[in-house]
């Protein structure tokens, strides 16, 4: 049965997993760069301890990183599901998830500075709905942190200092300039999820969205594939390297999307997540068991 | 890769140049935002013996609490350092630290007292928070954690061989300028490349 308590059962786990373990893709990425840099360099020895550090929190399981970030879940749901509960559900789970320190506390009142205690606040966490035709609920959940979303960006083109005009070519100029300014403080090597067009909220929905697509998939609209494929050769040519050690992997993944927008706005938005891209998905049929997804 | 004690010599930091690794043994304190701001107030006298020739750690960890009353450290990896910019030179000279260990790099500010203090800027790997707990062998005690929470209390702590990176060092020498630098040059030639 569907009962709370299975949602929220389910949902501790699914954030423990979220947590503690690399989705394969990633991990792959992370190989494949280490591999890539010279021996010996700052870059090489950065990502031998990162895959170090992923192997040890799985074998623990215990937080890949200690900034467990905004836990933000896309959500979708059969008619006559109510999203009431499953809100209070995963509020629940992430206040169990922290009692077990598979979250940190996380959640800062920002007018008194005080910590909340148990990981939960206002937007904290952040749930996206759908409904949908399918019979069972399926959760997508990554857990976002703070330094690498402090380094995402909305750019409004067209952008005189970028010479930036309304097509992919100026979403190309503005994508790279943002992989310079974020530099290593987004802990790179990263994965972008890109929106171009939608309004400034929209915008950010959808490149947080982006980023739950696996690394090695290809994006169905043609031109946006290369654009993608584009992308990633440039950013990985601008020397960052990893945690801006230097180096060739800058970069793991570029996912771009796209929203219709107003004739007066053309925004570029970029979500920037860090090399450690925790995501976890589980569906649940109505009988309450579960299928993890990758 | 050098081993280094805590607390530490002036004349071996001074040493140290931009690309070292470093493990460093000993005794080192945590501060994030809160804590700077807090320790510029006013001179905090319980915390300066624990700071004095030694190392702040740019770090909000997890922490377990045993039944026995003392903490573990389950995560501990480094917060972005740049948002300390604006007290970190004044910090470092108040309570004479030798150096500050973060992920990101500081600013310029920050690397002119390290010149004038005499200390390092040691870049942990960001994200490693499984591999640094390790180094973690002891929590000591804890400083206004009632007041700023788990993350941004000031942790005392004991670590052994904890792996850092000398990224800015007291000759003005920053690998952060350098690769900053290195990318806009290939940004300006990805830019000039036909669409």
């Amino acid at each position: 049965m569907l009962t709370k308590e299975r949602y929220v059962d389910t949902f501790v786990e699914l954030i423990r997993r979220a947590s503690t373990e690399l989705p394969p893709d990633v991990v792959l990425a992370l190989q494949q760069g280490r591999e890539r840099e010279a021996r010996g360099s700052l870059a090489r020895q950065a990502l031998v301890t990162i895959l170090d550090n992923v192997d040890l929190a799985k074998a623990k399981s215990a937080p890949i990183c200690q900034d467990t970030g905004t836990p933000v879940a896309w959500v979708s749901y059969p008619e006559g599901t109510s999203i009431r509960q499953l809100e209070a559900a995963m509020r629940e789970a992430v206040k169990e998830a922290t009692a077990k320190s598979y979250l940190r506390p996380n959640a800062v009142d920002t007018l008194t500075g005080k910590n909340t205690g148990d990981g939960s606040g206002r937007a904290i966490p952040f749930l996206h709905f759908e409904e949908w035709d399918e019979p069972k609920v399926e959760v997508r959940l990554i857990l976002k942190g703070g330094g690498c979303e402090n380094v995402g960006v909305q750019y409004k083109l067209p952008d005189t200092a970028l010479q930036a005009g309304r097509d992919l070519e100026g979403v190309r100029r503005v994508v790279l300039d943002s992989v310079v300014q974020a530099q290593g403080k987004g802990c790179a090597p990263g994965v972008l999820g890109i929106c171009i067009g939608g309004d400034r909220v929209s915008g950010f929905s959808e490149s947080k969205c982006q980023l739950l697509r696996p690394l090695e998939d290809t994006n169905p609209v043609p031109e946006l594939a290369d654009l993608e494929a584009r992308l990633m050769k440039d950013a990985n040519e601008l020397g960052i390297g990893p945690m801006g050690f230097g180096g060739q992997t800058t970069v793991l993944g570029i996912k771009v999307g796209v929203l219709d927008r107003l004739p007066a706005s053309y925004f570029v938005t970029i979500s920037y997540m860090c090399w450690a891209d925790r995501r976890a998905a589980v569906s649940l049929d109505p009988e309450g068991v579960a299928t993890w997804l990758n | 890769m050098a081993e280094l004690r805590l607390p530490l010599a002036e004349e071996i930091v001074r040493d140290l140049e931009v690309g070292a690794g470093v493990e460093l043994t000993g005794r080192m304190i945590t501060g994030r935002d809160a804590a700077h701001k807090w320790l510029l107030e006013d001179f905090r006298e319980e915390v300066a013996p624990f700071m004095e020739g030694s190392v702040i750690y740019h770090c909000g960890p997890v922490v377990r609490q045993a039944d026995d009353g003392t903490y573990e450290f389950v995560a501990a990896g480094p917060t972005t350092s740049i948002r300390e910019e604006p007290y970190q030179a004044e910090v470092i000279e108040k309570y004479g630290l030798r150096g500050v260990i973060g992920k990101g790099g500081m600013g310029l500010q920050t690397l002119a007292g390290l010149e004038k203090s005499g200390a390092l800027y040691l870049h942990a790997v960001g994200g490693a928070a499984q591999v640094l707990a390790q180094a973690v062998k002891k929590v000591e005690r804890v400083f206004m954690l009632e007041e700023f929470g788990v993350p941004e209390a000031l942790w005392v702590i004991d670590v052994e061989k904890f792996p850092v990176m000398v990224t800015m060092d007291t000759r003005r020498g920053s690998l952060h300028t350098e690769v900053e630098d290195f990318s806009k040059q290939q940004l300006e030639r990805l830019l000039a490349a036909p669409a």
